[in-house]
């Protein structure tokens, strides 16, 4: 019994000095990227177990003992377990691995411990696509990709100089071509991801939501991100009617605007003219609503539009997502509305904003709703109003203090303002919020949206109308409509830097940027089921998983009677007494290494195996005769003859 | 017959007699013998890495006496001149005006077999006078080259041991020399024999030339026919790239290294009895030659036997 627990008499595989460099290189380009993402404590101490082993590798000097390891493995696992509250999940998950690789370095003894760091740098690879999946994330993953493996070559191949194994993994890399492009064209896209991910695997991220309240927007404004692309069929509409329409905001409590509850049943629209088809390729922003232009006509799949006219999807968008739509830019919305939903549009919280009242019921009994609207639009623009991204704090009656005081403001204090004055005078009004405008890249003619171009606007009930949008920021900065946020803003406003105007040199070489990334997107990982089937359909395939499957079968099937052919024909090309003596050997089941010469070979045999020496040695000789005498050719008959007579002579 | 086990190695050659005749001088080293025969055939020059008192001289001694060639013997020390090496003109003054003239002396490396002792002792001006000689097979002094007799044979010992005060040969003078040997102690029953007086110096004053040198010149010439085929020229160069791809030495094998390869190999074959080169005869000189030649990237020195033997191991024979 004790014998099964015996250590192995085998002394393990030492690890050679020269490896841990190749080691240390692996570790440093699948951890790097990570630290851009990380708690800062976790680069801090990775790189100090890094420099720590890097120097005892130098100077030659002993790895920590074991005893110490273990409770640096037990502290960082402890402050990861404070840092993120779980071991599982993306982030956790992802630091652990940091950890491990670390700690790992300073564990390199036997080449089991250089194999263990390789495949946990294969490992960290895969994480770093849950950060990004853009060009230099991919470059860099390429990059990482060629030094592990030539890591792991360099491991089993010996002491070969850096040169001749980066190239080779280059080469090796480069053979696995083919298989990936295969593997990428005809693998079977999944809607949505392959596997579950846990829970943070998709973080907060910059967007509207579904309340707004003074300041709100003007915030969101700051921030240049990209929110969503558009490319039209036909011409790009003229900028001042580029209204992206979001969330749309009934419920007032003085403060904040809510969602409110939704009622009635389809929207209605009435539209005139053609409609407007477009694809929009919107970012991830974690809730349900698309951000399509106004009035949203033609729907994707597996979205609908609300009573208000915002376009729903079945859940939040996780991933950027492509949908095509299309638009009535001139439109008649819900011209009849049920009680409850004008009712609805017309609550105040009573007690608040007793001036802007006071002033909407000077209107209400002289004037038509038309004419309210125009009166309270005549007052934004005749009055100083002041349109701006730093307004002061308001108080209790936010509407009242900027409508009779401070008189500055940012969209959402003009829209709810409006909206305010709208609902006290007697008109169904309420709050959308959404995107305006946006700017053509000229290297790619897409249309991009950004965070930046984030807008609130009102929306009012005309009776025999319908719902119309009034946009009260028109009347005050119409160059904000018009010609976008940074020419409708004064001077020294703190705008993102992207929108500056002193960037101008810097802007061509962004947009250019951009257009490279949203073609990556659009091209290389926008290839869904969608595009795949497209594929499949233009190579007159008919679709499904089934012909994706013969497809994968069949085009691996092809490359290896491809490479086999290809050894085939090189084994065709082995002169012919190789072939001889190949066949002779296997027919004696005699083994040679590829280092042993014919001579040696028979000088072992005669030692081991004296009775199929003395059967080979013609064979052996006259295979020497041909390969190295002068006159070799005249033996290859000899040669011929002694490997038959091998096959004659063979025993029973 | 190739495959012949019963016969001893070289027992086919017309050098054969030689080397049992040697090998009753030094006693239990028939292998490097047969090396430093090999190095004579090809034309090259042999380094003899050794202790004293492990039979260097006897060794060059005896291969001189042999094959009936001269012999002469420098030792090298720090105040060594060239000229004490390769010769000096002096002004003969003689009785009868108008008669007097610069006569040249020449030096102890005009002789066959050139026993350089501690060649690291002395000075590179005159380590690089010996090896220039080498190389050339001709000394020039005063302006005038004069040819050294032929064929020319330069056995250089260096002491590893004691480095002190020593100029080591530099990577480009270690190249000259074809083949590098060392000697190491023989094995007890060598030694008895030894002790008994079977062998040694002694003995080595008591043998008969056995050829002229015309015929060791016909021979070299002989070896040099040896075929080299194109599957053999591609193991020999399959090897070169090795050792340029290797990390365990600064730099690879050079194209002058392979050359003294296959001449080694030549003569290695030619010593067989064969008129063709085989991967054997590589693999039995590789190691001599090429082992001064590679110097290892962690120290400097030249790589191990052991390093080399794992080169030629992960080597295809094509």
């Amino acid at each position: 019994m004790r014998r099964w627990f015996k250590r192995s008499a085998l002394p393990p595989p030492a690890l050679s000095r020269s490896e841990p460099p190749w080691l240390f290189a692996v570790a440093l380009a699948t951890t790097l990227p990570h630290a851009f993402t990380q708690p800062f404590w976790l680069t801090a101490w990775a790189g100090l177990c890094w420099v720590w082993a890097l120097i005892l590798w130098r100077n030659d000097r002993r790895l920590p003992a074991r005893w110490l390891l273990l409770p640096l493995a037990l502290a960082g696992a402890l402050a990861i377990r404070i840092e993120f509250g779980s071991f599982f999940g993306r982030e956790p998950g992802v630091a652990v691995l940091v950890l491990f690789m670390a700690l790992k370095l300073l564990e390199m003894r036997q080449r089991r411990d250089a194999v263990v760091v390789i495949m946990l740098g294969y490992f960290l690879l895969l994480t770093h696509y849950f950060e990004a999946q853009d060009i230099p994330t991919a470059l860099w993953m390429l990059f990482a990709l060629w030094l592990v493996s030539a890591a792991l070559l360099r491991l089993h191949a010996g002491a070969l100089a850096v040169r001749p194994v980066l190239a080779q993994s280059a080469r090796l890399l480069a053979q696995a071509l083919p298989l990936m492009l295969i593997f990428y064209l005809f693998f079977p896209r999944i809607p949505g991801p392959l596997w579950g991910l846990p829970q943070d695997a998709f973080s907060a991220r910059t967007g509207l939501s579904e309340s707004m309240a003074p300041g709100s927007i003007g915030q969101l404004v700051q921030n240049d991100a990209i929110a969503f692309r558009v490319r039209f069929d036909g011409p790009v509409p003229p900028k001042n009617r580029l209204y992206w329409r979001g969330p749309v905001l009934t419920a007032f409590d003085g403060q904040r605007w809510q969602s409110g509850p939704v009622t009635g049943g389809k929207p209605v629209i009435d539209a005139a003219g053609e409609d407007i088809a477009y694809e929009m390729t919107l970012e991830a922003h974690g809730q349900r609503w698309l951000l399509a232009l106004d009035a949203p006509r033609q729907l994707p799949a597996d979205a609908r539009a609300d009573a208000r006219l915002t376009v729903l999807l079945a859940r939040p968008l996780e991933s950027r997502q492509r949908f095509r739509l299309s638009a009535a830019l001139d439109y008649r919305f819900n011209e009849e509305e049920t009680a409850t939903s004008r009712a609805l549009n017309l609550a105040l919280p009573a007690g608040f904003n007793p001036r802007t009242v006071a002033l909407a019921e000077t209107w209400r009994n002289t004037r038509t709703p038309e004419q309210i609207v125009a009166a309270a639009l005549t007052h934004f623009r005749t009055e100083a109003f002041y349109y701006t991204l730093q307004p002061p704090l308001l108080g209790r009656d936010s509407v009242d203090e900027f409508l009779f005081v401070s008189r500055r403001g940012f969209c959402e204090h003009y829209a709810a303002a409006f909206v305010v004055l709208m609902r006290a005078a007697g008109i169904p009004a309420r709050v959308v919020t959404g995107y305006q405008g946006g700017e053509i890249n000229p290297h790619d003619g897409f249309l991009v949206v950004r965070q930046s171009d984030a807008h609130a606007w009102a929306e009012v009930w005309l009776a025999g109308r319908g719902w119309v949008r009034v946009d009260p920021t028109a009347a005050v900065a119409p160059e904000r409509i018009e010609r976008g946020l940074a020419s409708a803003l004064p001077a020294g406003e703190p705008l993102p830097f992207f929108m500056r105007a002193s960037n101008d040199w810097l802007r061509p070489l962004l947009q250019r940027w951009e257009a490279l990334n949203n073609a990556w997107q659009q091209q290389v990982l926008g290839y869904d089921q969608l595009r795949q089937q497209a594929l499949l359909q233009r190579l007159g395939l008919p679709g499904g998983w089934q012909t994706l499957a013969w497809l994968l079968a069949g085009l691996s099937t092809l490359g290896l009677v491809l490479l086999t052919t290809l050894l085939l024909y090189q084994k065709r090309r082995t002169p012919p007494e190789i072939r001889l003596l190949q066949h002779a050997l296997r027919r004696t089941g005699v083994h040679c290494a590829p280092a042993e010469s014919p001579l040696a070979l028979a000088a072992r045999l005669a030692r081991e195996n004296p009775e199929t020496a003395q059967r080979l040695a013609p064979v052996i000789e006259s295979f020497v005769l041909v390969r190295y005498a002068p006159d070799g050719r005249e033996h290859l008959a000899t040669l011929r003859a002694a490997v038959a007579a091998l096959g004659r002579r063979r025993t029973p | 017959m190739l495959i012949s086990k019963d016969s001893p190695a070289g027992a086919a050659s017309p050098f054969a007699p030689i080397l049992a005749a040697a090998s009753h001088v030094i006693l239990g080293k028939d292998h490097e013998l047969r090396l430093a025969a090999a190095c004579l055939l090809a034309g090259g020059h042999l380094l003899i890495e050794d202790l004293p008192g492990l039979g260097k001289t006897t060794l060059a001694h005896t291969l001189a006496r042999l094959l009936g060639l001269q012999f002469a013997r420098v030792q090298f020390t720090a105040d060594l001149l060239p000229a004490d090496v390769t010769g000096v003109s002096i002004f003969e003054r003689r009785h009868e005006p108008g008669t007097s003239e610069f006569r040249f002396l020449p030096g102890p490396i005009f002789t066959q077999v050139l026993l350089a002792d501690e060649i690291n002792r002395a000075t590179p001006k005159t380590q690089s006078a010996l090896l220039e000689a080498m190389a050339e097979g001709q000394v020039s002094v005063d302006g005038e080259s004069r040819a050294l007799p032929q064929p020319f044979f330069v056995i250089a010992t260096q002491n590893p041991a004691s480095q002190i005060g020593t100029f080591a040969l530099p990577e480009s003078q270690l190249d000259r020399f074809l083949i590098r040997l060392t000697l190491g102690y023989p094995d007890r029953q060598a030694e008895r024999a030894l002790l008994a007086g079977d062998g040694g110096r002694q003995r080595s004053e008591t043998l008969t030339p056995l050829i002229e040198p015309a015929q060791l010149l016909a021979w070299q010439a002989e070896v040099r026919q040896v075929h080299a085929s194109e599957p053999l020229i591609d193991y020999l160069q399959a090897l070169l790239a090795a050792s340029r791809q290797a990390a365990a030495w600064r730099h690879g094998l050079s194209p002058r290294a392979g050359l003294a390869l296959l001449a080694a190999a030549r003569a290695w074959a030619w010593l067989s009895g064969r008129n063709m080169v085989l991967p054997d005869d590589v693999q039995a000189v590789f190691i001599a030659v090429a082992q001064h030649r590679l110097l290892s990237t962690s120290n400097g020195q030249p790589a191990s036997s052991s390093e080399i033997a794992s080169l030629l191991s992960s080597v295809a024979i094509p």
